[in-house]
């Protein structure tokens, strides 16, 4: 039966477009209107970001701190090469997650030299580059700290309009899909347990004769190439790049997500994710009627995280197991009742 | 001639508040293991709280409870945060991310997003002719007070009981809780000098910017990371050396480059070190 929980979830998904379900304190529309369409679409395109980040931080146990910045060549490199050059969506597409993720193969071949802590410094080092290039606005690309609108001329009419939001949530959720997809079956793949030996322990693998460079480049170039599509799509969604994408702090949201989720669980990032976006999005709308420092989203999420980091280690995916003896106990009863 | 004398008395001024910044999160680093993302909060409570009791008390006054409200807000956050997660370094860095996103949102809420103009001492507002130069007397307060943190932070670690435990702690701590030593109460000392440091780097970083924000100490902290790995973990002198380089090198470059040129070739260079010296100029020692 367990198996078919996400399947259930993602028709669920799938047919919500058609439902006009109100649900108030939630969102602010019905579920087919415009706005709560654009929000889920939001809360999706985040849940595939957490899950590709956690493939570097839950499974190879990379504790990157530059995640942004693959996430920012996807936004921008498509958004410069649509609206600046006139390509088609597709194609730029394409290009820009190649180009990502040859960056992302350069830059962590440097970065993987080093490990711990320092590797984290040294790939908030890279990420903080592309911060600074994309405010200084290098010859009129990226807009400077103004962010650069997508022109909408370049794309699909299915893509373009409000009445359409409904057409970027299904792409959202079709994001989200392929980097389940993908992470799950490196999970399964010999590469996805290699990986965790590697975070467990690096010299055993070394022991047994794997390159732990090779792999953990490896998994940095997926990792990179996922995160490029994920900002592809963001971009898409939200009608442009800004260059808070390409902030530290965008990087720590992530780290964020996957914690608040549970790291390295098969589903615990997709929720953090998700959970996240959703929280900040709303908190933000409200953020005039909270007192004090709890109108301020990131106050919000950065306690609840710290709280979540004491309290609940395994994160959201970690509360199953922590409530299984309650469940055995309410369960016994019923089944000795039975026999 | 000129230009090159301002630019290099600039790039120390720049080098001086790295250093403040990187010494503290580099001994933290050297002796706890945690890479601290919740140093720049220190950074901007020792700033809001000079400039907010600087119309009470007077500059001077404001200084000094500046600094001594970040060392404050160091040692808590050590015994309140840090401590019961020894020795699980993951989760300490977790944390102190958490805590800079909640403590500069809590900032933010208090005194607002926009930035606020900074007080400063009168006779940093002269100029004085260096070689010809013209060069703006901020530099030199920044400049000696780096100066002067170097010189006692050195002979602190040296000269004193608690140096000798922070040394051996950097060095090998395990050995130093052998010996019967409690390494605990170093980490909260080491917290309340790396706090009241990035306090007085803030406050003299006001004074230079002549403004400050919730967000200032974050930008600062990425530069100051740099200087740690190139400088080596856990060494004093070592980022005393790593900040003049990245702070003179950041100038030059800015200004005969590009804009910008001169943030991305202090990355390059942190590139190159890694490369040639993985555990940069230092190693991981605490030189005294």
């Amino acid at each position: 039966m367990k198996r078919f929980v996400p399947l259930a979830l993602l028709m669920v998904a799938v047919v919500l477009p058609w439902s006009t379900l109100n649900l108030p304190g939630l969102f602010d529309g019905p579920l087919n209107s415009p706005g709560t369409l654009q929000l889920l679409a939001v809360c999706l395109v985040f849940g595939g970001l957490a899950l590709g980040y956690d493939l570097l931080f839950g499974r190879a146990g990379l504790l990157s701190f530059g995640h942004a910045l693959s996430i920012a060549s996807g936004a921008y490199g498509v958004d410069i090469l649509v609206s600046h050059y006139g390509w088609a969506l597709w194609s730029a597409v394409a290009v820009t997650v190649l180009a990502a993720a040859t960056l992302a193969a350069l830059l962590g071949s440097v970065a993987l030299k080093t490990s711990g802590i320092a590797f984290s410094m040294v790939t908030l080092a890279f990420a903080q580059v592309g911060y600074i290039l994309v405010n200084r606005d290098p010859g009129g690309l990226t807009g400077g700290e103004e962010g650069l609108p997508l022109k909408t001329a370049g794309l699909p009419g299915g893509l373009v309009g409000v009445v359409n939001t409904v057409n970027l949530y299904w792409l959202a959720l079709a994001f989200l899909v392929v980097t389940v997809l993908v992470v799950h079956a490196i999970d399964r793949a010999p590469l996805g347990r290699t990986l965790i030996g590697l975070r467990d322990d690096e010299r055993r693998i070394a022991v047994v004769g794997l390159s732990p460079y090779r792999l953990k480049l490896l998994a940095f170039v997926v990792a990179g190439a996922l995160a490029a599509l994920g900002g592809a799509v963001y971009v898409l969604v939200v009608g442009g790049a800004s260059p808070h994408v390409a902030s530290s702090e965008f990087t720590l949201a992530l780290i964020v997500m996957a914690v608040l989720g549970g790291a390295g669980t098969r589903w615990g990032a997709v929720a953090g994710g998700i959970l996240y976006a959703f929280l900040d999005q709303r908190l933000a709308r409200l953020g005039g009627q909270l007192p004090g420092p709890f109108g301020q989203p990131l106050f919000v999420l950065g306690t609840l995280f710290i709280l979540a980091v004491y309290f609940v280690p395994g994160g959201l995916a970690g509360l199953r197991g922590r409530f299984a003896p309650v469940r055995r106990a309410l369960r016994r009863p019923a089944e000795v009742s039975a026999s | 001639m000129s230009t090159v004398v301002l630019l290099t008395l600039t790039g120390l001024g720049l080098a001086a508040l790295y250093f403040l910044i990187a010494s503290g999160l580099s001994l933290v680093f050297g002796l706890a293991g945690v890479l601290n993302f919740a140093h720049g909060l220190f950074l901007s409570v020792g700033a809001y709280v000079t400039w907010w009791a600087e119309p009470h008390l007077g500059l001077p006054l404001a200084v000094l409870a500046g600094v001594v409200a970040a060392a404050a807000t160091g040692a808590l956050v050590e015994l309140a945060m840090i401590r019961p997660l020894y020795t699980r370094h993951t989760e300490q860095v977790l944390v102190t991310v958490g805590l800079s996103l909640a403590g500069v949102a809590l900032l933010q809420s208090i005194w607002g997003a926009d930035a606020r103009v900074f007080p400063s001492f009168a006779f940093t507002r002269n100029v004085t002719t260096v070689l010809g130069a013209q060069v703006p007397d901020d530099r030199f307060l920044l400049i000696g007070a780096a100066v002067l943190v170097l010189a006692g932070l050195l002979a602190f670690l040296r000269f004193t009981r608690y140096g000798l435990v922070i040394r051996a702690g950097v060095e090998n701590r395990n050995m130093v809780k052998a010996l019967g030593i409690d390494v605990r109460n170093a980490f909260t000392l080491v917290f309340a000098i790396g706090g009241a440091l990035a306090g007085l780097a803030g406050i003299l970083g006001g004074m230079y910017f002549t403004s400050i924000s919730p967000g200032q100490g974050g930008s600062l902290l990425i530069f100051a990371f740099i200087v740690v790995v190139i400088g080596g973990l856990g060494s004093v002198t070592g980022s005393a050396v790593a900040a003049v380089v990245v702070g003179v090198l950041q100038q030059f470059v800015n200004y005969y480059g590009v804009s910008g040129a001169g943030d991305v070739s202090v990355v390059a260079l942190l590139a190159i070190v890694l490369l040639l010296r993985p555990a940069g100029i230092a190693g991981k020692a605490a030189t005294a």
